[in-house]
């Protein structure tokens, strides 16, 4: 009580001084108390780029980065100019933006799901559905592996299936191959992201005001015509949100997918840029080279997010960040 | 209600290829639920089913011949049960990690008195943003002593920008009266946070716990990068080396078995039989808990996208 009146009347100068130093006090004691959240952040996200040192020099695992040569860009050069190293480059390069690419064509597809599941009026069909379809987005790669084992290896179900019924006489490699890898990890994404990645659309259309429909269907509008001109427009806006947000991520695909599908067959149309870093740098134990590569992917992804963001303020008024 | 049903049907007049649109759209929905949901369903009946018919290949709608022996002889596996401990307690003790660090620092953060606030806040929402790499960050744990060590799956994920996000906008929510009359009835910061704004956000804590915890669970890659102590695998890690040594492990299993047994062709483990088994066991936990709160985790996302 007495504080308060001591702030808010603040009859006397001298009290006002103090409470006003009280109040700094306070305010720095505050900031003492996360400041062990702050180191934490500071070591697991700041920190590591000063790793990104290891770029420059000729890093041999066992000897101190003080014994090995500073090599200034060599590992950049040499990803550029060494005939083989870009052949492999422009591969690995290739499967990001394929897969990207293809995830970003695909991105439509939830929006789709929402506005036709929408359309279904019968509650506990459409509950169902919408509880078990985001199921899959909650189990690990690992799983997805293991379940696309289970089914698609050469004694699995569906082999076993098409052999019994004589719809093939020899077991299909759907794993150990390299035919259509971009489709097939495609495929696996959409069986795991469909149904979470509808949610937010649902959640819009729930928010749509339903007089705009007793509007329209007094106007003659028929049910394919509330979709297009009603429906459809009022998920845009978070379409276009994320789908910047893809453009910016177009790098990032991740590496758990990849990794654990990936294989001696398939290994040239896997690799996206995320798992070639891996593949460098913990299996190929080249530390330098793969600390350059993702050097300068996360440059990259870090510029595409600014001219992302500025993009979307220039059109839409609005940041995403 | 009912009269609410009721009218516009009557009204409508029924067109075909509104009949039509329906049928097909029904259709669709119901096989793509059926692929989402298969594949799990797959799993368990041929776990509980007779292996040697599992094996044929024909457990493929109803399990036949049901039998628990699977679960019983997987359990004995070597590294099973420490996996299983070190799931656990990664969940249990990184979850509640999360939990109170992003409840803390997003009360904190909404301490208008803070010195240099909204640098702090931006100093960690930033991190989002952008991230070192594999190897610098593989490079900093060494030198940090957390490779091969618990902690890695802990430590790391304390501070997490996107939930303290959530929990700030959340308490940004409530009346701002009740820490103040709490104030002025001279208890402090840690004893408002505590006694009122723990409890006023369990909601949105819930959707953080339910969404650390799913990822504590599923999480792989930190297991292959940081740790090769078997003693420290997660069951997702062990689970992805027995797909990869399958073969190895059928005779891992049968000498670990009673020798002196007579072989049952039924209950005889094969490798695929344990990893299917390992595989029901690591997605049951998620298989319970998913469909119990799944509104956390809409109310999660929804949240999260009003913030952007």
């Amino acid at each position: 009580m007495k504080k308060v009146a001591e702030i808010d009347l603040g009859r006397n100068k001298q009290q006002g001084a103090k409470s006003n130093l009280k109040k700094q006090m306070k305010g720095f004691r505050y900031f003492i108390y996360i400041l062990p959240f702050l180191v934490l952040c500071f070591i697991f996200s700041y920190y590591p780029l000063y790793g990104w040192r290891y770029a420059f020099y000729d890093y041999k695992p066992p000897l101190q980065l003080s014994q090995c040569a500073f090599v200034g860009f060599k590992w950049f050069k040499m990803l550029f100019a060494n005939p083989t190293q870009v052949s492999q480059l422009i591969k690995v390069m290739e499967n990001t933006f394929g897969m990207s690419g293809l995830t970003l064509l695909t991105s439509v597809f939830p929006v789709a799901f929402a506005i036709f599941l929408s359309e279904i009026k019968c509650k506990w069909f459409k509950n169902i559905v919408q509880t078990l379809t985001t199921l899959p987005n909650f189990i690990s790669w690992i799983l997805v592996y293991s379940v696309a084992f289970s089914l698609f290896s050469t004694t699995g179900m569906v082999n076993s299936l098409l052999l019994h019924h004589g719809v093939i006489s020899e077991a299909i490699k759907f794993l150990d191959s390299d035919s259509h890898t971009w489709l097939k990890m495609l495929l696996w994404n959409t069986w795991k992201g469909l149904g979470w990645g509808s949610i937010m659309y649902l959640a819009a259309i729930s928010g749509v005001d339903q007089e705009l429909y007793e509007a329209a269907r007094v106007d003659g509008a028929n049910r394919f015509k509330l979709m297009r001109y009603i429906t459809l427009p009022a998920l845009l806006p978070t379409f276009f949100v994320l789908l910047m947000l893809s453009v910016a991520n177009i790098l990032n695909n991740g590496m758990e997918q990849y990794y654990v599908f990936q294989n001696s067959f398939n290994k040239a149309h896997m690799q996206v840029l995320d798992l070639y870093v891996y593949n460098v740098g913990m299996t190929g134990a080249s530390y330098s080279l793969a600390t350059a590569l993702s050097m300068m992917k996360s440059i990259v992804s870090v510029v595409l997010l600014v001219v992302v963001n500025v993009v979307s303020k220039a059109t839409r008024g609005e940041s995403i960040i | 209600m009912k009269k609410e049903l009721k009218l516009p049907q009557k009204k409508k007049p029924v067109h075909t290829s509104d009949v039509v649109f329906n049928v097909i759209n029904y259709a669709v929905f119901a096989i793509f639920t059926i692929i989402c949901v298969y594949p799990f369903y797959y799993l368990v009946i041929n776990t509980i089913s007779a292996n040697d018919l599992s094996a044929a290949g024909v457990i493929n709608f109803l399990p036949q011949k049901l039998h628990i022996g699977n679960y019983v002889e997987v359990l004995k596996l070597n590294g099973l049960g420490d996996a299983a401990l070190v799931s656990l307690m990664r969940t249990v003790i990184g979850t509640t990690a999360t939990v109170l660090a992003s409840a803390f620092l997003g009360f904190m953060f909404t301490q208008s008195r803070m010195w240099a606030r909204s640098i702090w806040y931006r100093f960690i929402v930033i991190t989002m943003y952008f991230n070192a790499g594999i190897i610098p960050m593989y490079i900093t744990m060494k030198n940090l002593g957390l490779t091969n060590n618990f902690w890695v799956y802990v430590i790391p994920a304390v501070v997490q920008p996107f939930n303290i996000i959530l929990v700030k906008t959340y308490i940004e929510s409530i009346p701002k009266e009740l820490q103040e009359a709490a104030e002025i009835d001279g208890a402090g910061i840690f004893k408002i946070f505590g006694k009122i704004i723990l409890p006023a956000c369990t909601p949105i804590l819930a959707t953080v716990a339910i969404f650390a915890a799913v990822a504590q669970w599923n999480s792989f890659q930190d297991t292959l990068i940081y740790i090769t102590d078997q003693k420290l695998y997660s069951l997702q890690y062990l689970l992805y080396s027995y797909i990869n040594q399958a073969s190895s492990l059928a005779t891992l299993v049968k000498n670990s078995t009673n020798i002196g047994a007579v072989a049952n062709l039924a209950t005889q483990q094969t490798a695929t039989s344990i990893r299917m088994t390992v595989s029901v066991i690591v997605v049951l936990p998620i298989l319970f808990i998913y469909p119990l709160f799944q509104r956390f985790f809409v109310k999660g996302i929804m949240i999260g996208s009003v913030k952007g």
